[in-house]
């Protein structure tokens, strides 16, 4: 078969012509937090300042309240995506393996979950939490976020298990396993995988939670990186360079766990918009 | 360990009646952490949320919390930011769903075809997609400033603005921006989707369509098209939905101005409880936009299983 040129050189110019809308955005980002203070408007649409800074960075890093976000911020995520990741594998094999009377219903309820507006959560949840002592907390936080994250981590274990065959733990169980020394000495390992997608969904999910960190938190003790971000836009917003670097410290951790979730994007995504 | 074993042991069912009990249960007890959690913070909170919507309660009033009845309803049938905000919904969520659809289909059927460096351009046209919402939208407010950004310049040079001006704040095309952030940062949900379905059709078909002489546009109307049709549905459909829930842009871009022309109703509701403290009327508003949303909803359900009886 011979290929023709023509299409193919169209083919290259319409790929071109996403990766620079996809990147351009982050590309300014970058560009302005590393402009000095001086040529912010004076070169203001240049494509690249005709000196460079790494002042913004330095000062975010040292002046600001930003490293407590960034730490406030690790420490939700990372909770959230633990906690939710070993609740998300357990129902996720429950509703793999078993066939159960109330296997629809929780389906359904799971299904519940991501249909109605978080947003109607917002006031409620804030009047549960206060006498309990959690808002203004990173627990308060960690366990709402957690709770918002379950169903569709489980549907995506879910799918990961399904697609490991049943063979594996019948032949362990003939040889006298319990299904549960099954489950976690032939199963888990094989869905290691899985599980380091799930992590990565929901680390990503949390880091960016914006609403309800809004609602729940105020001051900066207890405050995460989209709060702070958004507080000091509000209070400081002629400091675009330092913005804009806090804003780059920001993509950092979303960035990495994008790279190492990025094989099973196609499978999590599909899991997701099938079922949730 | 499913079906056929659960038969096998009822037929001949010589297991102590303790074990079978602990067998019966087992399912529940692995699912049992996901559903308390999810029954406590999200249940719990969304039937205290509907009995809000009946009582006057504002967090700043220490009186507040008496039932009210259909009082909130009443003020909301006449509330016209409420309309504002309920067209604003409806013109949000379908431009972002019709364009981040478009452009997805596109960019999937682009990358279905194999070139030298696909892997990477497709970890880098994937990429917006990781980025916090909240950053997206700062990101996107401030190519949209024209102090600071390059796009108000830009039209400008065009001959499309009269000056440098920002767009967020002129009430007849605010809405624009956080729709172009949203199609940004949502072109590779559906792309990635799509991409899956592309990839699972068989690709003796186009051959077999090639050889007997079908044009490009032929085989993607006959092949290509029906083979996608389910996934297009449901993608669709609940991104429709998810859009219309989807306030982080709006808060974070506009907050809903200039004079709420890009005011939704969700952050409508965000606005109420956060700014306002009026959890009641909050709930209210919540409660009517859930009730529309559990109409278009339902018909997901439907159609999903349709699809899956069909599959």
């Amino acid at each position: 078969m011979k290929t023709s040129l023509l299409p193919t050189i169209a083919h290259r110019l319409a790929i071109l012509a996403y990766v620079i809308f996809a990147l351009f955005p982050l590309y300014w980002l970058f560009k302005v937090s590393l402009t000095p203070n001086d040529l912010l408007y004076s070169e203001g649409v240049r494509m690249w300042p005709s000196r460079t800074t790494w002042e913004h960075y330095s000062f975010v890093l040292q002046h600001s309240a930003f490293p407590t976000f960034f730490k406030n911020s690790l420490i939700v995520s990372g909770s959230t995506a633990i906690i939710v990741t070993i609740c998300a594998s357990l129902s996720g094999y429950a509703l793999s393996r078993f066939s159960f009377r109330a296997k629809y219903w929780i389906v359904g309820l799971m299904l519940l979950t991501q249909m109605f507006p978080l947003v109607m959560l917002v006031a409620p949840i804030f009047k549960i939490l206060t006498p309990l002592g959690l808002t203004n907390s990173l627990t308060g936080l960690i366990v709402v976020y957690t709770a918002f994250n379950v169903p569709f981590a489980t549907f995506l274990m879910q799918s990961f298990f399904d697609g490991i065959p049943k063979d594996l733990e019948e032949a362990a169980m003939i040889d006298g396993a319990t299904k549960f020394t099954a489950f976690r000495e032939i199963i888990l390992p094989l869905t290691l995988p899985g599980i380091a997608a799930t992590l990565g969904f929901v680390f990503t999910a949390a880091w960016s939670e914006l609403l309800f960190a809004l609602m729940l938190i105020n001051g900066n003790n207890a405050a995460t990186f989209p709060v702070g971000l958004l507080t000091f836009v509000s209070k400081f917003s002629v400091d675009f360079g330092q913005m804009m670097a806090a804003g780059v410290l920001a993509l950092i951790p979303a960035a990495l766990f994008f790279l190492l979730i990025q094989r099973y994007l196609v499978q999590g995504l599909t899991a997701g918009a099938v079922k949730g | 360990m499913s079906m056929t074993a659960d038969v096998y042991d009822r037929r001949q069912d010589r297991r102590p009646w303790l074990k079978r009990l602990a067998d019966a249960s087992e399912p529940y007890l692995y699912s049992a952490p996901a559903l308390i959690l999810i029954i406590v913070v999200m249940l719990v909170p969304l039937v205290v949320g509907i009995s809000y919507a009946f009582r006057d309660i504002q967090l700043l009033n220490p009186f507040s919390g008496g039932f009210i009845g259909l009082e909130h309803f009443e003020t909301l049938s006449k509330d016209r930011a409420f309309y504002t905000a309920l067209k604003n919904t409806l013109w949000w969520t379908g431009a972002s769903v019709f364009l981040q659809f478009g452009f997805g289909l596109i960019l999937a059927l682009l990358l279905d075809k194999p070139f030298m460096g696909r892997g990477i351009v497709q970890a880098l046209v994937f990429l917006p997609w990781a980025v916090p919402s909240f950053l997206a939208g700062l990101n996107w407010a401030w190519l949209f400033n024209p102090v600071i950004g390059p796009i108000p310049h830009w039209l400008f040079d065009l001959g499309l603005m009269s000056q440098p001006g920002n767009i967020l704040s002129d009430p007849q095309y605010a809405m624009w921006g956080p729709i172009i952030a949203n199609v940004w940062w949502g072109i590779p949900f559906f792309a990635i989707t799509l991409l899956a379905a592309l990839q699972s059709i068989p690709r003796d078909l186009y051959e077999a369509a090639s050889i007997d002489g079908a044009s490009w546009f032929q085989r993607f109307w006959s092949i290509t098209l029906p083979f996608l049709a389910p996934t297009i549905a449901i993608t669709v459909l609940l991104r429709t939905v998810w859009i219309s829930n989807f306030a982080d842009l709006i808060v974070v871009m506009t907050g809903g101005g200039p004079a709420d022309r890009t005011q939704i109703v969700a952050s409508y509701i965000f606005t109420q409880a956060f700014k306002a403290l009026d959890f009641g009327y909050a709930s209210a508003i919540a409660l009517v936009l859930l009730v529309l949303l559990l109409a278009y909803s339902m018909l997901i359900i439907l159609l999903r299983q349709t699809l899956l009886n069909k599959g």
